[in-house]
């Protein structure tokens, strides 16, 4: 792919496949592990069930990832999602509001497939909100999805009148704490997921259309690209994958917790997609790169967990992380190694005019490279 | 709108933000007795001091186009270190509070130049910023510090008589002073008009041969500053140092920069309406525990309604010309 090529150029003349940074950053945790935490690729089978530091990251990842899927498309367009964090709380109320006895019905509750749509129905219900408003009112995407994310916990809250619900439906209770063949089923939901957004974003044209969208929307109208629906539907699906990532994680607490559920996981989904190789600006991007960004966050997490570190560390890494690949991708921060034989200083810190020099060296360097 | 003169369009967002707060006033006081006592306001102003402070530095941010996540943690860590050096170390207040300042300043001031040197996403620096300040204020204390120094307890009991049995207190009076300080910064500076041209249009700001960078710079460390007084005054009005203060503040302060009919987009706004929209949400949330039927929540699907409809309002006040950017 013409996309791929250019990433990978872009760091060396080599052309690299744009996974490879985040894969080295995974690698090098887990190597860590590897020499210094004893028994952490162990896994063990009890009961049928794989059980094992590494497949704790893949289980505590699943949320998050399952909520990186939608977000990439979303940040692919040029937007970003901030009410997926809310939208999961809301999925969670919906479903055990109605697995309550005392529920939507008022006897028994409802049954589990309604349970499980409800809730779905609902958070693609929140996403076309939110593309209502990026695509239709051409608000932007920030502010647009702050909305929901302001009112949407008050939503759940109100919702399940600001308690925690808790669900005893132990076929629900599958979904995020159940074992399919041995592996976790929220990892296999994980992998379902994976699996229909990359055929249906790269088998079809419409991965294409979303990037395009993402370059730039007036030329992809022009073009005839169907821009208010392509934006529609990337928030609809993110509210979705925010739906299933509400429902695994109800489930796997066997409660709706509104307050908790999902808090501050907006940001580490728009971290595992930008970690993995997406740029923020839209145009393109790398679904596997945001799975597995979403586990660099959970393995460096686990890493800290379980070497004693005080958890509060994993902050201050996090923000790290951040910074580090944010120069990573930024064309001036590689401009200045590139030609770091030339003398620095006055490029950068002269007078004002001597920016738009430098912003307009990069552009040919960069894609010099191709 | 089109018709409308230009300098009327401009001043309609603010407008609304006014009309709200009259509406929400008089609603108020027509449904409550003593809503709008001048008690009840005095406790709006005092109570939303800290939210205030940050919001109005996050308006500076959001003027020249930006956005900064890192106010909540910010104010976190300022008062969680000034409880630790005061009450751990017995450094004294006088020494703290400078440092602490300081400390915000340099924080905001080291994200504006990343964001200006390597033109990184201000969404993504301060996103990284807010992990650190929070981060660091956890690994000083976990729990809360309770202040028990004389100078911090002189300043919460402070009042300035406003006769009868009323009184600002110390808080207040910050909050009002850095309304002033924000509107002269804003308004008859050129570091204010430089925010609000680059807000406007980065490149043109840098065609015109604007300080570009250091304006950039500058609202971000102007911001660090604003927070870090924020959680100054917060440790003024809890009377301890907490490192988890302040959890989701930027919401609130870029919520209430939105009611207060500042352009996400930058460009275009008041400090003014930045107070007027800290005090609107003020009154939801009086509004809501007088009303005793109603539960806490609604706050939040209130203040996302407003949201709403103030960027309904922004869409239809904005240029055409300016709607692809």
């Amino acid at each position: 792919m013409k996309n791929s090529g250019r990433k990978g150029s872009s760091f060396s003349s080599v052309s690299l496949s744009p996974l490879l940074w985040p894969l080295v950053a995974l690698g090098l945790i887990l190597l860590f592990n590897f020499i210094f935490t004893a028994g952490f690729f162990q896994v063990r089978l009890q009961d049928g069930h794989l059980y094992g530091s590494v497949v704790d990251i893949l289980t505590r990842s699943s949320p998050v990832m399952l909520l990186s899927l939608g977000m990439t498309l979303v940040i692919a367009t040029g937007g970003v999602d901030l009410s997926v964090g809310a939208i999961t709380a809301i999925a969670g109320a919906i479903a055990a509001v109605s697995l309550q006895s005392s529920g939507l019905t008022g006897s028994g509750g409802v049954a589990l497939p309604l349970a499980i749509a409800l809730p779905l129905l609902a958070s693609i219900a929140c996403g076309l909100w939110n593309g209502f408003l990026v695509a239709f009112l051409g608000v932007q995407p920030i502010v647009a999805t702050l909305v929901l994310m302001v009112a949407g916990r008050g939503i759940a809250q109100l919702i399940t009148h600001g308690q925690i619900i808790s669900i005893s439906n132990s076929a629900y209770h599958f979904i995020g704490g159940g074992y399919f063949l041995g592996f976790p089923f929220s990892v296999t939901l994980v992998i379902g997921v994976l699996a229909v957004v990359i055929g249906f974003s790269r088998k079809t044209a419409m991965g294409l259309f979303i990037e395009a969208v993402g370059n730039n929307p007036v030329a992809s109208r022009y073009a005839g690209v169907n821009t208010v629906g392509v934006k529609l539907l990337v928030y609809a699906v993110s509210g979705l994958c925010a739906g299933l990532a509400g429902l695994v994680i109800s489930s796997d607490i066997s409660a709706a917790d509104v307050n908790n559920s999902g808090l501050y996981l907006e940001l580490d989904a728009i971290l595992a997609v930008v970690i993995g190789g997406t740029v923020l600006s839209g145009g393109r991007f790398q679904l596997m790169g945001s799975i597995i960004g979403a586990l660099i966050i959970q393995a460096l997490a686990t890493t800290i967990n379980t070497r004693g570190v005080p958890v509060q560390l994993t902050l201050v890494i996090k923000a790290m992380v951040v910074l580090a690949v944010c120069l990573l991708q930024s064309p001036s921060f590689r401009a200045r190694f590139r030609q770091s034989t030339k003398p620095r200083l006055p490029r950068i810190t002269g007078a004002e005019g001597v920016t738009l020099k430098a912003q307009s060296d990069s552009g040919p360097s960069g894609s010099g490279g191709l | 709108m089109a018709r409308l003169p230009k300098l009327q369009t401009q001043f309609i967002p603010i407008l609304a933000t006014l009309a709200t707060f009259l509406l929400l006033g008089l609603m108020g006081s027509l449904r409550y007795t003593g809503f709008l006592s001048p008690g009840v306001f005095l406790n709006l102003v005092d109570d939303n001091a800290f939210l205030g402070i940050a919001a109005i530095g996050m308006t500076f941010v959001i003027l020249s186009g930006g956005i900064d996540l890192s106010v909540g943690s910010v104010i976190g860590l300022t008062s969680i270190v000034s409880a630790t050096l005061v009450e751990k170390h017995h450094v004294p207040p006088g020494v703290v509070i400078p440092l602490v300042l300081a400390l915000g300043t340099l924080l905001g001031a080291g994200m504006g130049a990343l964001i200006r040197f390597f033109e990184l996403a201000p969404f993504l620096v301060t996103l990284a910023g807010m992990f650190l300040a929070r981060g660091i204020a956890l690994m000083i204390s976990l729990e809360s510090i309770q202040l028990t120094n004389p100078f911090y307890q002189a300043v919460s009991a402070f009042r300035v008589p406003l006769g009868g049995a009323l009184g600002l207190p110390a808080n207040g009076l910050v909050f009002l002073g850095v309304l002033g300080f924000g509107i002269y910064l804003a308004s008859y500076t050129r570091f204010g008009r430089n925010t609000y041209a680059l807000g406007g249009s980065d490149s043109s700001a840098l065609l015109m041969g604007l300080p570009v960078g250091r304006t950039k710079i500058g609202v971000y460390a102007l911001s660090g500053f604003c927070s870090a007084l924020a959680g100054v005054v917060y440790t003024f009005y809890t009377s301890s140092g907490n490192a988890s203060a302040a959890g989701g503040l930027e919401l609130d302060a870029i919520a209430a920069v939105v009611i207060g009919g500042t352009l996400l987009s930058g460009g275009s706004g008041y400090i003014l309406g930045t107070w007027l929209g800290v005090l609107i949400l003020g009154m939801i949330q009086t509004a809501i525990s007088f009303e005793n039927t109603l539960s806490s929540w609604w706050t939040k699907i209130i203040i996302g309604g407003l949201l709403f409809a103030f960027i309904v309002i922004q869409r239809s006040v904005i240029r055409p010309s300016s709607k692809t950017a």
